[in-house]
């Protein structure tokens, strides 16, 4: 017995590490009561979060199995951590200068985000729907929280209040989905459920449950109809915290959609491959649509990454092992353009004020050429405009939909993929063509610059072989569909 | 040199992003030495690539100076000329460095100008060389970046307007091609051009929602390919954004517009659609045969009224675009020859016309044909080079123009008679706008107050047109240096594609029985 907790304790190592981590800090934090070094906490927990990524990624292949199941360590769960956490360092360490100016950067931020992160590696792992929910909670709650960090700030109350009622909302939804699944299939680990839906058909009841349980989680990836949160959230929190918003939870959220239709409902498709399709097929619209008439670089980021989210979603609804390494790919890809994104909106300050409305880009491309081009770079490849990488992650999507059979999929997506190229070529045209108007800060920090020119780079360069991603994912997605 | 291609196609950014990481500053100097590195690079571009021309092997129809590398998804890097694309090679190599000395009175942000040209320019030879779909779609596409950005910054007044019709126009053709693309990696399992035009695509009928598709999967593939190579051409009615991107464009930006960008959709019906869906070209022909023909008298009618010279030349661009429609879905030797023939020729034409324009809109920043007359008694080396372009334009013989809209003609009389009856009553609206485009210009009395100083052609400009009337000449009275390099190639596609037809039909006929 006692060996058997040791193997399991083993299994979620990385985890504990990263809980205790942020506990010792917590009771740091507290004993000092002292703001003063948040920055170095911010830095260490990013110089953490980078080791372990470095640790998981080469700490071996195969599957473990913790808790009876409950956890699960296999190829698909480290890609997706190891993405989670390198996203989640950079967006913090990213986010540091701006807090520590504007007096938000309190020592419960970053450890509010590492509690968050630990939520997100609970969640690709969860092999049981307790687990689940767990680490799904453990992430929102986190979230909630930062979403309201700027406490003077009505949008920013706002936000969290607004994400927190809204988000209890769809954790009952999960849950009353879990709840079915559970009466239904007698088990709530997804080993016993896929048996249950290997065996003859799926039973009404579990049909219920597991329709339940997807809205609850298309609301976490803000999948059209569930997405209103997303651009009051991304709007009203403060930047780095909307950085951090479309990034890592975005990636794990997907995961978790991964693992529990492949391994809880991996033999029931059919059942579930047109909802998921419809889910894409909507995010793809609405989000191109919606953020036509947006001002608010922030506001249209929201709508961009519902439409993102749509094309991620396209690569699950083909429901085969190359749609999950599609899916994959176009989240990484997609992650690594919105770390680029969101440093430059980091940076788009005036007399130090920051400033979110894409007007103010007025000939942007005349003060800060460098900065300018690789935003311009940044935004094609948002919009999917080969030759950049985020045109390759619509290919791998397309490819898995055509074989997934859903070629009307395919064509709504790319017919989508044109309405949004015109809120992309605005900001284009604000930089480079637009009238000369009140310029802004050039000064920014290193960290920032340094993010946004990188992220660029991966976009311009990336195409050449996707620094290795694609076998990654590929051997990732081949251990979650068998 | 076994990577010969790739040099050429990647040479002018390697130029690029030598001006983009050395050169600093924004004064007359910087702006000086941008404009010379992007004439040495495009100059050296050309003549490296007559290496190619020189070396290339007219007897052999399948590809030449081939390269080939592992990429990603399964993909190749794969690179190659053969008889339909050396020339088109050719054609960019040689227009490029006229149109960098075209622009040599930019001086708003030069530097960027010119890497943005210089970038386009290896789009485009990649486009041409590239013989893998996926790479073939990066470069067709990549090339609406650095044109939008053109037109957008340094075009005329409405340029906001034309610059996203442009790109947004186009990125809607080619995205449903894009569908395509991937419909035929899943079907053939490759991406590789050579191997794609060896493989036999579905051609069963089949119903999609109750409406029968005669010619099956080809067909679709096919239309999915039409959707963005009509829009490139463009085929009317899917021309309208040509007219204003080239009214927008700078001088320079439309002679690339009109000389190549519209040169991608003919070589992709070439390159593609008459090969890998023989079945569904076939099947589509007769329309796309109507459509060249209503092009070319539509679009002469619109040109016989336009007030704008720039606006009237981009729709005999769409004219003389028709008259590539109808070669190519003729689908016989005279019709493809004459098709190609046509581009090239046009190539040079519409570059040179436009350029005409941009001697003039430098000297009184007016495009309006009002605003001009007489213009022979201050301008005469001006009005004898208009003279060739005009006549070369409405196809005299002795130009290259009559050769091109001879052999489509001739090719289409075979295929369809009505159609090539109504394009020939195209050939006669073309004599009357350009003659009276002509005669407003040039003609008549020098009564306008403000063009009693107009100067005529500097020595740049004079070095300008003289390669380009030089070309137009030769290919008009020796047109066999074109047609020996392209015609192998020619005779093999048109052979290979009446093989597949007989063996489409053999095979229905034997399911039928």
């Amino acid at each position: 017995m006692d060996m058997s907790i040791q193997a399991d304790l083993n299994v979620i190592l990385p985890e504990i590490i990263l809980a205790i981590f942020a506990m010792l800090a917590l009771l740091g934090g507290v004993y000092t009561r002292k703001d003063g070094a948040a920055p170095l906490l911010v830095w260490m927990t990013g110089l953490l979060m980078v080791g372990l990524a470095a640790w998981i990624a080469t700490s071996g292949e195969g599957t473990r199995i913790a808790f009876h199941g409950m956890f699960i360590d296999d190829g698909f769960a480290r890609f997706a951590k190891v993405a989670i956490l390198l996203s989640a360092a950079i967006v913090l360490v990213m986010s540091q200068d701006y807090m520590q100016r504007r007096g938000l950067l309190r020592f419960e931020f970053p450890i509010l985000v590492t509690l968050a992160t630990v939520g997100m590696m609970m969640m690709v792992s969860a092999g049981d729907l307790m687990a689940l929910y767990m680490g799904l909670e453990l992430q929102s709650l986190s979230l909630y929280v930062i979403a309201a960090l700027r406490r003077d700030s009505v949008k920013s109350t706002e936000a969290g209040l607004k994400y927190f009622v809204l988000g209890a909302l769809s954790s009952g939804m999960l849950l009353y989905g879990a709840s079915l699944v559970y009466g239904y299939a007698g088990t709530t680990l997804f080993s016993g459920i896929i048996q249950t839906a290997l065996q003859g058909e799926v039973s009404v009841g579990l049909l219920f449950g597991l329709i339940f349980l997807i809205s609850g989680l298309a609301f976490k990836v803000s999948a059209v109809p569930f997405h209103m949160w997303t651009p009051d959230v991304y709007e009203g929190s403060p930047t780095p915290v909307t950085a951090y918003f479309a990034t890592a939870p975005k990636l794990a959220a997907m995961g978790l959609f991964a693992r529990m239709l492949f391994d809880a409902f991996g033999g029931a498709v059919g059942d579930w491959q047109q909802v998921i399709a419809l889910l894409s097929l909507f995010s793809m619209f609405l989000g191109a649509v919606g953020a036509i008439g947006q001002w608010e670089f922030k506001r249209l980021m929201a709508y961009s990454s519902i439409t993102h989210m749509g094309f991620a979603l396209m690569g699950l609804a083909a429901g085969n092992a190359f749609g999950v390494q599609a899916m994959l790919i176009y989240m990484a890809i997609y992650v690594a353009m919105n770390v680029g994104t969101f440093a430059f909106i980091l940076m788009m300050e005036r007399d130090g004020v920051p400033i979110t409305d894409i007007r103010a880009l007025n000939m942007y491309a005349r003060h800060e050429p460098a900065k300018a081009l690789a935003m311009l770079v940044l935004l094609f490849s948002l919009a999917g405009v080969p030759p950049f990488l985020g045109f390759f992650g619509k290919l791998y999507v397309l490819r898995a939909a055509y074989e997934g059979g859903l070629v009307w999929l395919a064509v709504a997506g790319v017919i989508a993929s044109v309405i949004a190229a015109f809120y992309y070529l605005r900001i284009v045209y604000y930089m480079y063509f637009g009238e000369e108007g009140e310029a802004m800060d050039t000064n920014s920090s290193p960290v920032l610059w340094g993010a946004l020119m990188a992220s660029a780079a991966v976009m311009l360069l990336g195409i050449v072989n996707m620094f290795g991603v694609e076998g990654a994912a590929a051997a990732a997605a081949a251990t979650l569909v068998n | 040199m076994d990577n010969l291609l790739s040099i050429v196609t990647f040479l002018p950014t390697l130029a690029a992003l030598i001006l983009a990481v050395f050169l600093r500053g924004h004064d007359e100097a910087a702006n000086r030495n941008a404009r010379w590195v992007a004439l040495f690079a495009t100059t050296a571009t050309f003549l490296v690539s007559l290496f190619i021309l020189f070396g290339f092997d007219p007897s052999n129809t399948g590809f030449q100076f081939v390269e080939q590398a592992d990429w990603l998804l399964g993909l190749q890097y794969k690179m190659g000329v053969d008889g339909i694309s050396i020339l088109f090679v050719m054609l960019t190599t040689f227009i490029m460095p006229l149109t960098i000395l075209a622009s040599w009175t930019v001086t708003v942000r030069v530097k960027e100008y010119m890497i943005a040209f210089l970038v386009l320019e290896t789009l485009l030879i990649g486009v041409f060389t590239a013989l893998d779909l996926v790479l073939f779609y990066l470069f067709f596409e990549g090339g609406l970046i650095p044109m939008f950005l053109i037109i957008g910054i340094w075009g005329g007044k409405n340029r906001i307007y034309a610059s996203f019709k442009f790109f947004l126009y186009t990125f809607l053709g080619s995205v449903l091609m894009l569908v395509a693309l991937v419909a035929m990696f899943a079907d053939a399992g490759t991406t590789d051009i050579e191997t794609l035009m060896a493989h036999q695509f579905g051609s069963e009928t089949f119903s999609v929602l109750g409406m029968q598709v005669i010619g099956g999967m080809q067909t679709l593939l096919f239309l999915a390919f039409f959707a963005s190579f009509a829009v490139k051409l463009p085929m009317w009615p899917v021309h309208t954004w040509l007219p204003d991107a080239h009214v927008e464009a700078p001088a320079a930006g439309s002679v690339v517009l009109a000389a190549i960008l519209l040169k991608l959709g003919g070589y992709g019906f070439l390159r593609f659609s008459l090969p890998m869906f023989p079945v569904g070209s076939d099947v589509l022909a007769p329309l796309m045969l109507w459509l060249g023909a209503i092009a070319i008298v539509y679009t002469s009618l619109v040109a016989l009224v336009q007030e704008d010279m720039k606006k009237l030349i981009a729709y005999t661009s769409v004219a003389h675009m028709g008259f590539v429609t109808i070669g190519i879905f003729a689908a016989n030797q005279q019709g493809v020859d004459g098709a190609i023939f046509q581009m090239i020729s046009h190539g040079f034409i519409s570059a040179a016309l436009f350029l005409v324009v941009g001697v003039l809109y430098d000297r009184m920043h007016t495009r309006e044909i009002d605003a001009y007359g007489g213009l022979a008694i201050r301008m005469p080396a001006f009005a004898l080079i208009f003279m060739l372009f005009t006549m070369a334009n409405l196809g005299l013989p002795g130009t290259s123009g009559f050769i091109g809209e001879f052999l489509t003609m001739f090719g289409a009389f075979q295929a369809n008679t009505w159609v090539a009856f109504v394009a020939a009553t195209g050939v006669i609206l073309s004599a009357s706008y350009a003659l009276w485009l002509y005669r407003r210009l040039v003609f008549g009395d020098l009564i306008k107050e403000s063009l009693k100083t107009i100067a005529d052609l500097s020595g740049r400009e004079k070095a300008i047109f003289a390669p380009l009337a030089v070309m137009t000449l030769l290919l008009g009275i020796y047109p066999s240096l074109v047609t020996d390099i392209i015609g192998p190639t020619t005779t093999a596609l048109i052979a290979n594609y009446d093989t597949a037809l007989n063996a489409a039909e053999t095979a229905t006929q034997h399911a039928s029985n």
